[in-house]
């Protein structure tokens, strides 16, 4: 995969998905309309405030609650690149890799508010803006060729033409 | 093995799995509430003609029903005509209510199953010892085409929960206790069985309540050992072969939690996480708005009786607003029946039809900034309901019940478990 580049914006744990995406707006199914709303349950202006390719840095337990698909929409379609965070929550992640958006495991990195982060996933290592390097498990082939293929729609679109 | 494992092998056409190991498994029943008519276009975008097999595929219309939006309106229309086109003849329109209770209501869960279904509280299905877990648009889209789905087979952690509860404690009070102390990611990727006196002595209700709730652990899944009470449940319902599968003797569990009850007192999740627990005694909450007796976790039969037995000849308090909304049709009809619907409208509550109502924000009771709520439902997260400067204070169906007559969270008084002082 390319190496991934961009600022990072902080959250704490147990970051819920009523805040990655309120639920009042779950009747909307247009990629673009459910962008508008990313994080809007905990920073309204969140979406004003990065630019693509901006990276979530989070603790404990990021995207806990509904099995919403919105909230991984919501933070691809706006422009996030990565999720990086001690833990998340398993639907969370599952439906982040089937959508092809990178959700990195790792703990106690130093990370400092909009600073620019270097996600090199290939060789599993995070790099911040002081050149510390931090290193996370990597990931399992099919899942690294999931995300390469940009979701798992795409992966299995390649696979069956191959 | 663990009964989840034993289930995951079977479904995988192995012996034997142990933790860690990833397996594709046969999905029994996939079902798809009316959030995600994602589904639909995931599974054509992946190529998807045909489902594979009509018969094990569900739609239920719970969060938004009836359709309260034009766009809701929308994704309804395109779902049913998705069944129709498809022949999918288990679809629950607006009429039948929350999936968690329409599914097992209809007859379509059993013991050793395994259900995926587009909601976190698939969780709730341990309850008939069937293995449920809730999943992602694409994820379901991928199993209407193959009918499987990847798992990676769970640690499995054990909640013993041993002693006799005193009136007017329920299981919510139990689940919150347990998320008190052990804390909302303590299951993360995990699963969770429950067991001991406690749980043996509870009815399919209040089982489903704790299952219903390990998804606010994060759990993958839970499990209570089917009994009796589960095949009482379930023999007026199915019309299939099912086979109960039970753990073995000597399985080690990754975790050992003991919870003894005979102490336990009505405990609330304070705003705004579910894990922010005190005991309903020590909370000072000057007043309260909105009380919603409802949900996938608060809004079953015993839930209604219990609080229509303790609203009884009550007024609800003035400025305090009582929604009530059971569960499914069935609930609803049965509550008409034991004539707690009546209870409830001459005390002044204002009773939906069966769904999710506001638990999700979405409408029915969308609570304004400033307001508190007490619910029955499982989350309270900042803006589930309503605004993001709302408060929610999750609670058993008795607290709500005697709160709504005293105008502020309250507990019954010591002795007087309903509260009539």
């Amino acid at each position: 995969m390319e190496i991934i580049k961009g600022r990072a914006f902080k959250f704490g744990d147990n970051v819920d998905t009523d805040q990655i995406y309120p639920g009042r707006f779950l009747d909307i199914s247009e990629h673009s309309a459910i962008a508008e709303h990313a994080m809007e349950g905990i920073d309204p202006d969140f979406t004003e405030k990065i630019a693509e390719g901006d990276i979530i840095v989070a603790g404990n337990n990021f995207g806990c609650g509904s099995s919403r698909e919105h909230a991984v929409i919501t933070l691809k379609e706006a422009g996030i690149s990565a999720v990086i965070a001690s833990s998340f929550a398993r639907i969370f992640y599952r439906n982040a890799i089937n959508l092809g958006l990178p959700v990195i495991e790792i703990k106690d990195m130093e990370v400092k508010e909009k600073k620019e982060l270097t996600i090199d996933i290939n060789n599993s290592k995070i790099i911040n803006d002081s050149g510390e390097e931090y290193n996370f498990i990597p990931f399992p082939e099919q899942i690294l060729e999931i995300l390469e293929s940009g979701g798992i729609i795409n992966y299995y679109k390649n696979n069956l033409e191959g | 093995m663990h009964a989840i494992e034993k289930i995951l092998a079977n479904k995988s056409g192995k012996d034997k799995v142990e933790t860690g190991e990833i397996v594709n498994a046969k999905i029994d029943l996939a079902e798809v509430n009316d959030l995600y008519l994602q589904v639909i276009k995931s599974f054509r975008e992946m190529g998807g003609k045909k489902v594979w097999d009509r018969d094990k595929v569900s739609f239920v219309f719970d969060h938004y029903s009836p359709a309260p939006t034009l766009k809701a309106a929308d994704n309804h229309k395109q779902m049913r005509e998705f069944c129709k086109e498809q022949g999918i003849g288990k679809l629950f329109d607006i009429n039948k209510g929350i999936c968690h209770q329409v599914l097992p209501e209809a007859g379509l869960v059993y013991p050793g199953m395994i259900l995926a279904a587009t909601d976190s509280h698939t969780t709730t299905h341990g309850a008939f010892g069937a293995f449920g877990t809730g999943v992602g648009a694409t994820d379901l889209a991928s199993i209407l085409i193959s009918g499987e789905l990847w798992f990676k087979v769970p640690e499995i952690i054990k909640i013993e929960i041993n002693g006799k509860l005193k009136p007017g404690v329920m299981a919510k009070d139990i689940i919150l206790n347990i998320l008190g102390e052990l804390g909302q990611d303590a299951a993360v990727y995990k699963a969770v069985e429950f067991s001991g006196s406690t749980v043996k002595e509870m009815d399919i209700d209040e089982r489903m309540v704790l299952c219903n709730m390990s998804v606010e652990m994060g759990a993958k899944t839970s499990y209570i050992e089917p009994d009796e009470k589960t095949y009482d449940f379930l023999k007026d319902r199915i019309d299939v072969e099912y086979d109960p599968i039970f753990s073995d003797k000597d399985y080690e569990y990754d975790e050992v939690y003991e919870f003894d009850v005979d102490e336990l007192t009505p405990q609330t999740a304070k705003p705004h996480s579910i894990d922010n627990i005190a005991p309903v005694a020590k909370v000072k909450e000057e007043k309260v708005d909105q009380i919603f007796i409802g949900t996938c976790t608060g809004g079953r039969l015993n839930d209604l009786k219990i609080a229509a037995e303790i609203i009884k000849g009550h007024k609800v308090a003035d400025g305090v607003r009582l929604l009530v909304i059971p569960a499914s049709d069935e609930v609803y009809q049965k509550a008409l029946d034991g004539g707690y619907l009546d209870i409830f409208l001459k005390s002044g509550a204002t009773i939906s039809n069966p769904g999710c109502g506001p638990c999700l924000g979405a409408h029915q009771g969308v609570l304004a900034s400033g307001e508190s709520c007490l619910s029955t439902s499982s989350r309270n997260f900042p803006g589930r309901m309503g605004s993001t400067e709302a408060k929610i204070y999750s609670v058993s169906p008795a607290i709500a019940a005697i709160s709504a007559i005293k105008g502020r969270l309250e507990k019954a008084e010591e002795g007087d478990p309903d509260g009539n002082n």
